[in-house]
């Protein structure tokens, strides 16, 4: 059973994963979509407000902020967080540098403390982005079961994998690349797909107001 | 006074739901699913909706009303659409929900795209909705009065009836009134000036200030019998056909007196239809340039061909339309309009392209059933005005005019509202004295 979590089913979730972002995304791309004919105020008004956007939306901005300051405090320790245990986690680095890359590139790796601060930035993070989705009347009325599954997936694979940290027991391994593999396989037919789609929605709008003088 | 939710009653009419569905797969391009797909449902817009803040109603969260086209894009659209159809996992839209969303889509969203500047992913939930009312008009929903306004247009040349006939008569009443020139139908003119119905009908003054600033600055201008309405009913209702006739009208005339700029009057969809739309709609370039009568005014100002005597009775504050502030990228004319003329002017807060939407915009003003929640959105402007200690408001926009013309009387409030052109005609210094 181990062997063919580790094994196929790993290459599985990994070929799904990529392949099934990258058709997403392409589909989405080749779509069609209405051609803007109106006379841009200015020639560099499209470009420079995708890029406006795309930065300008990763911060609170424009007032109206109670709402985004809890998930910009919340998202981004829940974010970086995961990001950082992703890539830097030792485990993680080893697993990339045998599994992934085949050689040791000198991947930094993070230290216990720096571990566990980021394991904590995470943690503490979802579970205030959960608890305010199940407690906020506004979040309730949007929730559906996908923002329920996409969050459960990912806190087990998170959960499991600090379980499995001190790679005392191969079953605790196995447990947290079966979770890890059942998110990846989830990825792609879901709303975690917003890790990818943010970069179109934020470059359309961006691109369409920037062309009338103003990137909202 | 709060608004329950719900407030809509269900009518009797027939609901082709099929059709919704169809309208909404023709509309759903890539732009959209990419929306639909970004949207992680945090309801961070609830904030920025003044329908939300104004009644605390979840309902008026403005991700709601991707809602219908979510729907029809799982079902149809989305990877493994057919499976998940298949499965279950994307059930039909049905009757009673189209009707349930229909006041979300329609009565309480005046697309001014605030709910765009906090959304972490940019969802311009606006243009989603413009889409949106397609379809529900093509089931044949929508409120009657906004539909009827939108036939109007398309019928009577205007929303407010008024005909080239009616146009002609206004024309030269004003212009005896006055004693000011208001040229129609001339054979050829550098400009073609359009008209809001609302303008004609409830502030005609609005218009004779526009000639009189025109004529002052000497410009080469017309009205045209041919293409006047400036408003479109069209694509407030989500009429497209209407949307494109009311284009064609101006594009039309413009052609036929060789006009070089259409300028719009105070009316704010007015402008971000014809100057941000207009091509669109007609499917090719237009052979001139569209600019709003603030735009327009302020580049004579630049170029000394119209000078103001400073305005000094009262202080004032200046209300942003939505569709010439933030959603069209002329926020700055107005400001310089009045820099160096109101010499007390106080911004609001927020202001400019984060000011607050009057509530009437997006063609909520024309449905008499969304009146109550219309009034319990203008005390939020009501708040930033009196925030500024300023007595007098002053807009771009008749039809933010009159919304908030209403709700002053509704709600008792005592400011006063002027019109940023009126303001200016009458503070105008004549020619052969500037």
């Amino acid at each position: 059973m181990i062997e063919f979590i580790e094994g196929p089913l790993w290459y599985l979730a990994l070929a799904t994963f990529l392949v099934g972002v990258a058709w997403r995304l392409i589909v989405l791309v080749a779509m069609k979509r209405p051609s803007d004919l109106s006379q841009a105020r200015s020639a560099s008004g499209g470009l420079g407000g995708a890029l406006k956007a795309l930065i300008q939306h990763s911060v609170p901005h424009g007032g109206n902020l109670g709402r985004t300051l809890y998930h910009f405090v919340t998202g981004y320790m829940f974010h970086v967080g995961l990001l950082v245990l992703v890539l830097f986690a030792a485990p993680h680095v080893e697993f990339i540098q045998e599994r992934l890359i085949g050689s040791d590139l000198g991947w930094p790796k993070l230290p216990r403390w720096a571990f566990i601060v980021a394991a904590e930035a995470a943690f503490a993070g979802l579970i205030l982005l959960y608890v305010h989705r199940l407690t906020d009347p506004v979040k309730k009325q949007l929730t559906d079961i996908d923002d329920h599954l996409g969050v459960w997936l990912t806190f087990i694979a998170m959960l499991t994998g600090c379980l499995a940290l001190q790679e005392a027991h191969d079953g605790l391994r196995a447990t947290h690349m079966l979770s890890v593999e059942a998110l990846m396989i989830y990825f792609p037919f879901s709303r975690l797909m917003h890790a990818f789609t943010f970069v179109l929605a934020r470059a359309k709008t961006g691109a369409t107001y920037g062309r009338r003088g103003f990137a909202p | 006074m709060t608004v329950a939710p719900g407030t809509i009653a269900p009518d009797n009419r027939p609901v082709n739901v099929e059709a919704a569905v169809t309208k909404m797969e023709a509309l759903l391009g890539g732009h959209i699913a990419a929306y639909l797909d970004a949207c992680v449902h945090c309801g961070q817009c609830a904030q920025a909706c003044h329908f939300h803040e104004a009644t605390q109603d979840p309902r008026h969260t403005p991700a709601l009303k991707l809602q219908p086209m979510t729907r029809v894009y799982r079902r149809s659209k989305s990877p493994f659409a057919g499976l998940k159809k298949a499965l279950g996992l994307a059930p039909a839209i049905t009757e009673a929900e189209l009707r349930d969303w229909e006041p979300l889509i329609f009565d309480t969203c005046t697309m001014c795209a605030r709910c765009t500047i906090v959304c972490p992913m940019a969802i311009d939930i606006a243009s989603v909705v413009a889409a949106t009312r397609q379809a529900f008009v093509a089931a044949g929903l929508g409120p009657p009065d906004l539909l009827q306004a939108a036939d109007n247009a398309r019928d009577k040349g205007s929303p407010l009836g008024v005909t080239p006939e009616v146009l002609a008569d206004r024309v030269e009443w004003l212009a005896d009134d006055n004693e000011v020139e208001i040229p129609l139908d001339k054979e050829k003119a550098e400009v073609l000036l359009t008209v809001s119905s609302i303008e004609m009908m409830k502030y005609p003054d609005s218009v004779v200030a526009m000639a009189k600033l025109l004529n002052a600055a000497g410009i080469d201008w017309t009205l045209s019998s041919k293409g006047y309405e400036a408003t479109n009913f069209g694509v407030l209702s989500g009429k497209g056909d209407i949307a494109k006739t009311m284009v064609e009208r101006i594009a039309t005339a413009a052609e036929a007196v060789g006009a070089r700029t259409v300028v719009v009057p105070e009316c704010g969809h007015a402008y971000g239809v014809l100057r941000w739309s207009g091509a669109n709609l007609l499917g090719r370039a237009l052979p001139f340039e569209v600019v709003h009568i603030t735009e327009y005014l302020a580049d004579l100002k630049r170029q000394g061909r119209l000078k103001f005597k400073p305005y000094s009775e009262q202080a004032v504050t200046y209300h942003d339309p939505c569709q010439i502030s933030r959603r069209g990228g002329a926020t700055a004319d107005a400001r310089y309009l009045l820099d160096g003329f109101a010499t007390d002017f106080r911004e609001m807060t927020p202001t400019g392209n984060y000011n607050w939407c009057c509530g009437g915009g997006g063609g909520v003003q024309a449905m008499g059933r969304a009146a109550d929640v219309r009034h319990e959105v203008f005390r939020i402007k009501m708040a930033q005005v009196e925030a500024t200690g300023a007595p007098a408001l002053v807009s771009a926009c008749a039809n933010c005019r009159l919304t908030m013309d209403e709700s002053k009387a509704a709600l008792k409030w005592d400011k006063e509202l002027i019109s940023i052109v009126e303001l200016l005609a009458d503070n105008l210094v004549p020619a052969d004295k500037g």
